[in-house]
């Protein structure tokens, strides 16, 4: 699925460019879009290498009138008012790569099975797992928080935040394979069914590894939004236990004094882990963006 | 091989559902009986009945749907413009197309802090941000108080889900362009179809599908909003506020009953969404 987009992209993006008027006025219009779309980006950056002084109201739009790191530091290893965010990414980091490789091999048993192994009422099943993706949270929240309590299984922080974002990425990572290995041939799969292999033979020898394409797909798409979540986080962490966005909002809304600079720092040290997987596997990016809306 | 997710999604999507359901028809109003402690009793719908009684969650209601169409309105026209000036060649495509995505890249917690900063409702000598850069492009008439509006201020914050999230609905649209079979436009040309008859006859009405994905996507995002407005405003502040933000504050109370049946109505607000959509694509999908 996101090869054939990918590849309907190259395509037109290939075509020979004209300069007429019409891809002029649509030049000029795409740029004053991205002027837009790029000021905060803009403020982030110039106000993250200002010296505290530097940063009044009266200046707030122009350069640094030096440019120094110091926001930079107190945001990375904290400051008298500033938390530290350091922590706050390694347990994101810890968080994220178990989290996302465990999601995405459930993600692509599941996907194998109901792309592949058609059961009895399996599309009913599907849908049944489905509509997992579009569950409020809310409405799950206060008996999770009571259970999670209750089973006292997993260790606050991290541990518990790797096993809920497994569990609540279940239909999302099965939606995105099975539709993956819905778009490859089935002969393969046939050839070692005659050869009498099982469902879990013929996964294990034949389908793992003709996936690659697939595990990118999921394995960014798990990283960024579970990266990203700050609902999880707030109710099953804190502070000192918590990934980094839990700890990027307390610099940012917990210090009675406003530090803007060192905010935004650590708002850029925060987006860099997902933006740099943006700018380098952007092209399956987009793929799973298109697997989680369109159907194959 | 997919027992354990059913399983798994069985207890913590719908197991859980039925406990909330529960719950939200309790008199579980302090932590005494939050923990057990204290005993408490079944009330049937009468946390619901006062929630959607009362005038502060009624103003939750009227922020969420605001939020919405500001979001969905936002996002469908910006990403459906993007993606058609982006869907004929244009000197730097490839690089327009990334810059415009770019931002969903980034948590709503971290895209919070800068616009924290750009809505600053500071106006006149102490304004920075957006107000201040109106005063320097001599527009100064813009300025407002933004997200700090009783009335409107959500909106200013569904702008900001706007910036971050057009993207995302542009790359839905290109995807819906580039579906167009070639033979199509061609056929279209060769009846003699200036540009715009051929967008407008021809390739529009083939975007259908695509733009209702794309109000399924956006729209069930919207009435999940929490990260976003708790980095730009808080909790506490009345006029930003939308249900998931109540549940929040209604569990930091320990007013769990409150905080389930707020919940169940959010759920309630999706499925009226969702569900019409999956037994759609459901059906789709069988014939």
């Amino acid at each position: 699925m996101a090869a054939t987009i990918e590849n309907r992209l190259a395509i037109r993006t290939n075509q020979p460019r004209r300069l007429t008027p019409g891809s002029a006025v649509r030049f000029v219009l795409l740029l004053v879009f991205l002027i837009v779309v790029l000021l905060p980006v803009y403020v982030l950056v110039v106000s993250s290498f200002k010296a505290p002084g530097d940063a009044t109201a009266s200046n707030a739009w122009s350069l640094p009138t030096t440019w120094v790191l110091d926001n930079w530091k107190n945001a990375w290893s904290g400051g008298a008012t500033i938390p530290a965010q350091a922590p706050g990414v390694l347990r994101s980091l810890a968080l994220v790569v178990p989290a996302s490789v465990i999601s995405a091999f459930l993600g692509s048993m599941n996907g194998y099975v109901f792309a592949k192994w058609r059961f009895p009422h399996s599309n009913l099943v599907f849908t049944f797992l489905l509509f997992g993706m579009f569950l409020p949270y809310q409405a799950v929240m206060i008996p999770l928080v009571e259970l999670m309590l209750k089973v006292d299984v997993l260790p606050s922080g991290i541990p518990q935040l790797i096993f809920l974002h497994v569990v609540f990425g279940i239909p999302i990572t099965t939606l995105i394979f099975r539709n993956y290995y819905t778009s490859i041939p089935g002969e393969l799969i046939e050839a070692a069914r005659v050869d009498g292999a099982g469902m879990f033979r013929t996964y294990r020898s034949v389908v793992l590894p003709n996936s690659i394409p697939g595990f990118v797909v999921v394995l960014i798409w798990q990283f960024t939004s579970i990266w990203n979540d700050f609902l999880f986080a707030v109710f099953f962490t804190n502070a000192s236990n918590g990934p980094v966005t839990i700890t990027l909002n307390n610099l940012a809304q917990g210090s009675m004094l406003q530090n803007y600079g060192a905010s935004m720092s650590g708002a850029l040290i925060a987006s860099f882990p997902t933006l740099i997987v943006y700018i380098l596997l952007g092209r399956y990016f987009i793929g799973g963006l298109m697997a989680g809306s369109v159907k194959a | 091989m997919v027992a354990p997710s059913v399983i798994l999604i069985a207890i913590f999507v719908y197991w859980l559902i039925a406990q909330n359901v529960a719950t939200s028809m309790t008199d579980i109003h302090t932590a005494a009986q939050a923990t057990g402690v204290e005993p408490h009793r079944f009330v049937g719908l009468d946390n619901y009945i006062a929630l959607l009684g009362s005038e502060a969650f009624q103003h939750s209601l009227k922020n969420l749907l605001l939020y919405t169409v500001v979001f969905l309105g936002g996002t469908l026209l910006f990403g459906f413009l993007w993606s058609w000036l982006l869907d004929r060649p244009v000197p730097g495509q490839a690089i327009f197309r990334s810059v415009l995505l770019a931002p969903m890249a980034v948590s709503f917690i971290a895209a919070g802090v800068v616009w924290r900063w750009l809505l600053n409702s500071n106006q006149g000598e102490r304004a920075s941000g957006l107000n201040r850069l109106f005063q320097m492009t001599g527009l100064d008439f813009l300025q407002n108080n933004w997200w700090n509006n009783i009335n409107w201020g959500i909106s200013a914050i569904a702008m900001v889900a706007v910036w971050q999230l057009s993207g995302y609905v542009m790359a839905m649209f290109l995807a819906g362009f580039r579906g167009v079979p070639e033979e199509l436009r061609e056929a279209g040309r060769v009846d003699g179809a200036s540009q715009w008859q051929l967008y407008r006859y021809v390739i529009f009405p083939q975007l259908t599908p695509v733009a209702l994905s794309a109000v399924i996507v956006i729209g069930h995002m919207s009435l999940k909003a929490f990260d976003l407005i708790m980095s730009i405003s808080k909790a506490s502040n009345y006029q930003t506020k939308v249900p998931a933000i109540d549940m929040f504050v209604f569990k930091g109370v320990y007013d769990y009953a409150n905080a389930a049946a707020v919940g169940t109505i959010l759920l309630v607000i999706v499925a009226i969404l969702i569900v019409p959509y999956l037994i759609h694509v459901n059906r789709a999908e069988n014939r």
